[in-house]
């Protein structure tokens, strides 16, 4: 039942992904940590075209031969996202191929699944909103999700329990999975938003400076999480009418279930907090954080700590 | 303030964006421990298994509802409150909406300087042109407009409020969809062995459960009889013994007049009759026994149904009682699926779940009184062992066919076979329907209002001092503000190429 070959094939491209992974996020770092006007990579993530007077300081910055290397590092580390991100992709496509079955029905699979929709999320937001700044902290909170995934959780390849086995599991889990993808961008962008908010109010200058502004950030993380949510929400219910199918009600409080209500809370909170005089801007961004931990703990603590009937074969 | 005042200072409390912020939490909140403890809902044999590991603190624990979480008092405090400022808040809303809708957008304000988005800009064209060209393009985006004296309204984006009224009503109506199946459903668990069927009505069922609104009486009357189940392992690899598929052959009515008819149960594959769901949950062994007593009279002939001890191997453990033997004849057994000696050999274990050698071992052989004249329910599981006195056997683990006489005369027991079992749920459950009809509307109006936004957009075009037009154009968007705004501009001022929004967030 079992191809090998096929199996031996993703874990090597697995692999790979994560070395261009790791290289990327050096470069993304180096962008950030040389890039020459901070100011103006603010600016232009912000305003866009529109701006004349960002438009000015382009032109007066305009010594073409000192800028152009700088730039490389960061077109090089999207070059490298984005051969990793095919490469991510093609592992997970292989997996599933070599077993036969949606490549998701054991915690390994679903966290490497995970990781890939973060990079596609990333790599969304880098085409809408110019993200690019966030290039080096999605590779990070990638590179150790594969890499936790690949020596904690690691599967032989194999057949699903007979639970699993239903056209559910490519609707419900892939739902699941897109969904948080796109709740880790929403994340890394709330814990950057503290940060830059933070930084302005103290003024100074460091590192922080090449971020966008903080108002930015907030708004890419709010999209994000605004995007997903219906995701999410959609999820569970999927989840609901698969219970209703395989144990007989479609909701009975099984810790996954709690749990992924949990996270649902959390971030009808997020959403209700951004429109609430007084819990705006920060505090809605701790709340976000806390739906994330929430979501990681159901993900992977779940799994772990609590037995429940979504436990699956061997973790 | 009197307590009309007070009352109304309360509701409006109640109904705020914060009480709902804080009850959101607080719901999230509570329903941890729901994940921690062990909950009688799900897993009763769980909380006994904690009471006795816990015998002090678990008192306790149980006065605070925390192993029945999501039916406790202080659970459904919060959620009736959360509920309660759910409908306080969306009604009024959808009202409003209504209104809305009728009313035309609000006037221009004094100043655009204080709006959001603003800009402003010279024209060649007469204030009636400039106006009429904004209506025009604003009319092309699909906004309401209303022409004043000098001015234009317009606004859209109904829709996000619309949707998120839906949402919110939706989850009214789903929270009502659940409390209508926890009313008039009921779940009714049992086992039953190949060759054996059993009727919709209590009596059938080792567990039953009804709604408060259900009458034993009003049970459909369906009958379902188990003709063969089959599983079906990984025999070979790293896999080994994991199932593969269970397949239950079962032949159904829906009366007892009507037309049987058959079905291929599976899991995620339920047998639907009468509107009831029937499910096939577990599996296990019931091997079949014969034994004859001292007199040599045939004291029981048939399956006795085991519990698995491990789900991997499914070596089972059952005891048989004989009340009709003379004397009266109890058996502890273990089956082993594929018996096979363990590592060191001195004991028989199973090595895989499949019946590839099944053999019976007999732990303890009793006779006496079974004690089950007493009136008290006893398990099928064990022996009440208060009137028995154990025989002397030699333990080795028998095939099929094979007899063990108890050497005292007492009587013998012959493994002759096995057979299977399934656990199976019935459930009925009428707000299943409403429940998906309510979350799928729920996620529908989630999606239009996070895709929608409501905004504004007021134009007004005078006569400058420089015989030029001036034309003003403001914004307010509620939310995350779009690029639309930037579009407008460009358009109606395609003459100039670059616009000047002043204090605008482009993304
Ligand atoms: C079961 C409880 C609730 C859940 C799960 C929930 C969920 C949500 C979600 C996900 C949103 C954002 C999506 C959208 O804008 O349509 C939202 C928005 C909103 N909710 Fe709730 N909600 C709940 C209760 C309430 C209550 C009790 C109120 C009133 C006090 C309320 C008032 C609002 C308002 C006014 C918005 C719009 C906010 C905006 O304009 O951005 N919700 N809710």
């Amino acid at each position: 039942m079992v191809d090998t070959e096929l199996a031996d094939l993703s874990n090597n491209m697995l692999l790979g992904a994560v070395l261009l992974y790791v290289v990327a996020m050096l470069g993304y770092a180096a962008d950030l940590a040389f890039s020459p006007r901070p100011a103006k990579a603010r600016a232009k993530a912000l305003v866009g075209a529109g701006a004349p007077v960002e438009a000015s300081a382009e032109d007066a910055g305009g010594n073409g031969e000192e800028k152009a290397p700088r730039r490389d590092w960061g077109k090089f580390a999207v070059l490298l996202t984005l051969f990793g991100w095919l490469l991510h992709a093609g592992g997970v496509a292989t997996r599933g191929m070599s077993v036969s079955r949606w490549p998701w029905g054991n915690m390994y699979e679903f966290v490497v699944a995970i990781c890939l929709a973060a990079v596609t999320a990333y790599l969304v937001v880098l085409v809408r909103d110019k993200a690019r700044y966030l290039g080096a902290f999605v590779m990070l909170a990638v590179v150790l999700g594969l890499g936790a995934a690949t020596i904690w959780l690691y599967q032989a390849p194999g057949e699903l329990v007979p639970a699993l086995k239903s056209y559910w599991i490519a609707i419900h889990v892939s739902a699941a999975i897109v969904a948080s993808g796109g709740f880790t961008v929403g994340f890394v962008t709330a814990l950057l938003y503290l940060a830059a908010a933070r930084h302005e109010e103290k003024g100074g200058t460091g590192f922080l400076d090449r971020l966008p502004k903080a108002e930015v950030l907030d708004g890419v993380s709010h999209k994000s999480i605004m995007f997903v949510f219906p995701v999410w929400t959609f999820a569970i219910i999927s989840g609901a009418i698969w219970a209703d199918e395989a144990w007989g009600r479609y909701w009975g409080w099984d810790p996954k279930e709690t749990w992924s209500f949990i996270v649902f809370a959390i971030y009808a909170g997020y959403l209700h907090a951004r429109a609430t005089a007084g819990w705006k801007g920060r505090k809605a961004a701790v709340v976000s954080i806390v739906g994330y931990a929430a979501l990681l703990f159901n993900l992977v603590g779940v799994n772990i700590f609590i037995q429940g009937l979504h436990s699956y074969a061997g973790v | 303030m009197g307590l009309t005042g007070w009352l109304r200072w309360g509701w409006r409390q109640l109904t705020s964006m914060r009480t709902a912020l804080i009850l959101l939490f607080l719901v999230a909140l509570a329903s941890v421990p729901g994940s921690i403890f062990p909950q009688r809902g799900q897993a009763p044999e769980k909380v006994d298994q904690y009471f006795e590991e816990h015998e002090k603190l678990a008192p306790w624990l149980d006065k605070l509802s925390l192993f029945d979480v999501f039916a406790a008092p202080w659970f459904a405090a919060i959620y009736l409150l959360l509920f309660t400022s759910l409908a306080g808040c969306v009604l009024p809303r959808s009202w409003q909406l209504l209104q809305n809708l009728r009313s035309r957008p609000p006037v221009a304000p004094k100043r655009f300087t204080r709006l959001p988005q603003h800009a402003e800009f010279g024209s060649d064209r007469t204030p009636e042109q400039a106006l009429e060209q904004a209506r025009e393009a604003l009319r092309k985006r699909r906004f309401r407009t209303v022409a004043a004296d000098g001015s234009v309204a317009a606004e859209k984006g109904y829709l996000h409020e619309a949707g998120n009224l839906v949402f919110h009503v939706a989850l009214l109506a789903l929270l009502f969809s659940v409390g209508l199946g926890a009313m008039f459903g009921y779940r009714g668990n049992l086992l039953l062995t190949e060759g054996t069927g059993f009727s919709n009505s209590v009596a059938y069922y080792s567990e039953y459960k009804p709604g408060h609104m259900v009458d034993p009486e009003d049970l459909a009357p369906f009958q379902v009889t188990l003709e063969d189940f089959e599983a079906d392992f990984v025999s070979s690899g790293s896999q080994t013994g994991q199932a593969r598929e269970f397949r239950a052959k079962m032949a159904y009515r829906e009366g007892p007049g009507s037309a049987e008819r058959s079905e291929l149960v599976k899991v995620n594959h339920p047998l639907e009759v009468s509107g009831a769901k029937v499910y096939l949950l577990g599996h296990g062994y019931a091997p079949t026994f014969k034994v004859t007593d001292s007199k040599g009279d045939v004291a029981f002939d048939g399956a006795v149904q085991f519990l698995p001890m491990d789900s991997a191997t499914l070596a089972s453990q059952g005891v048989l009682k004989a009340p009709d033997a003379e004397p009266q004849l109890g058996f502890q057994m273990m089956f082993w699926p594929t018996a096979a000696p363990s590592p060191d050999g001195s004991s028989v274990v199973s090595s895989f779940p499949g019946p590839l050698n099944p053999m019976v071992g007999v732990l303890g052989a009793f006779k006496g009184d079974l004690n089950m004249d007493s009136g008290a329910p006893q398990s099928v599981y064990e022996l009440d062992a208060e009137k028995l006195q154990m025989v002397k056997i030699e333990r080795k683990a028998m095939g099929i066919g094979e007899t063990l006489k108890l050497p005292d005369g007492s009587g013998e027991i012959t493994f002759t076979g096995y057979k299977q079992y399934v656990s199976l749920t019935a459930t009925y459950d009428p707000g299943r329907v409403p429940a998906l009809i309510s979350a799928t509307l729920a996620v529908a109006g989630l999606v239009v209002s996070l895709m929608t936004r409501r905004r504004r957009v007021w134009v007004r075009a005078s006569a400058g001092e420089d015989g030029r037009t001036v034309v003003e154009v403001g914004g307010l968007t509620l939310g995350t503000p779009t690029g639309e705004f930037d579009d407008l501009l460009r358009e109606l001022r395609p003459e100039e190429p670059e616009p000047v929004p002043a204090g605008t967030i482009k993304e």
